[in-house]
């Protein structure tokens, strides 16, 4: 059964003049992983952080389990402890240590005791093979290890849907890996998941959906088999077979 | 009587060696509580005046909003703009003759300095807080933080951090600074120099001292700041916790729902 977490509909952003997004119409259900693909400037970004209210949408509607989230009296602080993000610039809280960055936002939003905050925190660090660096400070561990950081701080929250926008690609190539196995096993594990991404082997292989999106508007939205050897536009060819060569 | 430059001061010295003391204290007392204070009135002013506003709040806070701005720029822009000793003469006589106030020169002291100083800080604040990367705001508030919870856990011990440089500036300028504050026979070193210089018409031997314990007060505070701020900033390593690990076969705890 699906059960319907986010809609988008009739979404559009502009940037003053700049129309970014146009009557975006959208559907993650609980489970989905979707990867959201598509050139650069096309989009995926604002979408992302228009879905968590990063950035106000200039029309349309946002419904989280068929609530409007710009309604009067929709608490936003309790939904975006629900809906994670993961940036592509890792921002992790410089001023604290790995551990407080995954304990803070429990205490603080969900006021969670500390004890109980430090428990879930450690659980999700060895999770993400980040244990050994709990008294690290962000400036001192590597791209990689914080951007996996940075998903135990997500998932500390419980989050029902995590949104990840590129996140590996402010990382070193040898260091992509390590991210990629964190969220591969993430969405085996069930989270539901919109990912901004240029690795289109995740995109193939580990998401059940694909959405391409190309000035603003989403071109094609399918299963990856469907969009990776039957796709139905000319854009969407050409993109891929650009980011295919390229990998 | 003595009769060389060094026999006079060790004559002021020893005469008045408490004398200098006590104004030395006042002065360091002074621009301690001044400049904590006036951090406190500049951080309060900065936090207020970045508060996010846009068209989707209500019109009552926006003009609210835009009218505590308004009142705080015309704060830092007067007490920037005229001279420390004539904000003095102006605050301690002002409040007597016209709210027929009885300020001791120590209370209008403490006053002056500290409403000086919060507009200088107010500015150094602000600065503070708009360098701190945005992505530090966007990641408190995708998991749920409201605007002062980002502020006091994420933004404000980053921004404190960067402009302690320019606080412990402000400190020093202040030492330097409540020499003004003569005018209005506060008992700062100074004032006490004044005094004694006076009683036997000998200024350089009198004022050399001064220079030599002003020099040392703003020496020892700028060395302490640096040890504060290397404290601050913790060890330049940190301890590995307990042994490797590699991540787990599944990444579980989703909890269906
Ligand atoms: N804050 C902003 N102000 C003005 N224009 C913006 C802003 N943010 C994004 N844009 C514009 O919106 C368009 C879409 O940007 P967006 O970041 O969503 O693209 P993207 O698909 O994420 O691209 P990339 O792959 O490079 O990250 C771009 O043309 C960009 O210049
Ligand atoms: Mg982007």
């Amino acid at each position: 059964m699906n059960t319907e977490i986010i809609k988008v509909s009739h979404l559009e952003k502009k940037f003053g003049d700049h129309l970014v997004l146009k009557d975006i119409d959208f559907l993650a259900n609980k489970g989905d992983v979707i990867s959201i693909i598509g050139s650069s400037g096309s989009g995926k970004s604002t979408l992302l952080r228009c879905i968590n209210l990063l950035e106000k949408p200039t029309s349309g509607s946002i419904y989280f389990h068929g609530n409007d989230i710009q309604s009067q009296g929709f608490s936003l602080t309790e939904y975006r402890s629900k809906v994670g993000m993961v940036f592509q610039s890792f921002n992790l809280f410089n001023n604290l240590s790995v551990l407080d960055n995954c304990i803070v936002g429990q205490q603080k939003v969900l006021k969670r005791s500390h004890k109980e905050a430090e428990e879930k925190a450690m659980d999700y660090l060895t999770k993400v093979g980040m244990s050994q660096y709990i008294h690290a400070k962000p400036k001192q561990i590597s791209g990689g290890q914080k951007q996996r950081v940075a998903i135990a701080r997500g998932l500390c929250m419980d989050p029902e849907v995590l949104l990840f926008d590129e996140p590996t690609s402010a990382l070193d190539p040898e260091m992509v890996g390590e991210v990629m196995e964190v969220m591969r096993r993430l969405a085996i594990s069930g989270l539901t998941m919109l990912v901004v991404t240029h690795e289109m082997s995740f995109a193939r292989d580990v998401s059940n959906r694909v959405v391409f999106m190309d000035q603003g508007v989403i071109v094609e939205d399918t299963v990856p088999d469907e969009i990776f050897n039957n796709p139905k536009t000319e854009r969407t060819r050409e993109f891929l077979a650009r980011m295919l060569q390229k990998n | 009587m003595p009769t060389s430059f060094f026999g006079w001061v060790v004559f002021f010295c020893k005469k008045y060696g408490v004398f200098f003391l006590r104004g030395a204290g006042n002065t360091l007392l002074i621009s301690i509580i001044s400049t904590i204070l006036g951090f406190i009135i500049g951080l309060a002013v900065a936090v207020v005046r970045t508060v996010p506003i846009d068209e989707h709040d209500t019109k009552f806070r926006r003009i609210f909003y835009k009218v505590v701005q308004g009142i705080f720029v015309a704060y830092i822009e007067i007490f920037r703009g005229t001279p420390m000793i004539v904000q003095a003469m102006v605050i301690y006589y002002g409040s007597a003759e016209l709210w027929g106030l009885d300020l001791s020169p120590f209370a209008a002291a403490l006053l002056i300095v500290s409403v000086n100083t919060g507009a200088y800080m107010a500015e150094i604040a602000r600065g503070g807080i708009i360098s701190i990367d945005k992505g530090q705001t966007e990641a408190a508030q995708s998991i749920g933080m409201t605007h002062w919870q980002t502020m006091t856990t994420v933004i404000l011990p980053q921004a404190i951090r960067n402009i302690l440089p320019s606080i412990g500036n402000e400190f020093v300028v202040n030492i330097k600074d409540t020499s003004v504050l003569n005018v209005i026979s506060v008992t700062e070193l100074f004032f006490m120099s004044k005094s004694a210089a006076g009683t036997y018409m000998k200024y350089f031997e009198v004022f050399f001292i001064t220079c030599v314990i002003y020099f040392v007060l703003t020496f020892t505070v700028t060395r302490l700041l640096l040890v504060i701020e290397k404290k601050i900033d913790g060890p330049d390593s940190f301890i590995i916790h307990g042994s490797q690990t590699t991540p787990e076969g599944i990444i579980e705890g989703i909890e269906e729902k």
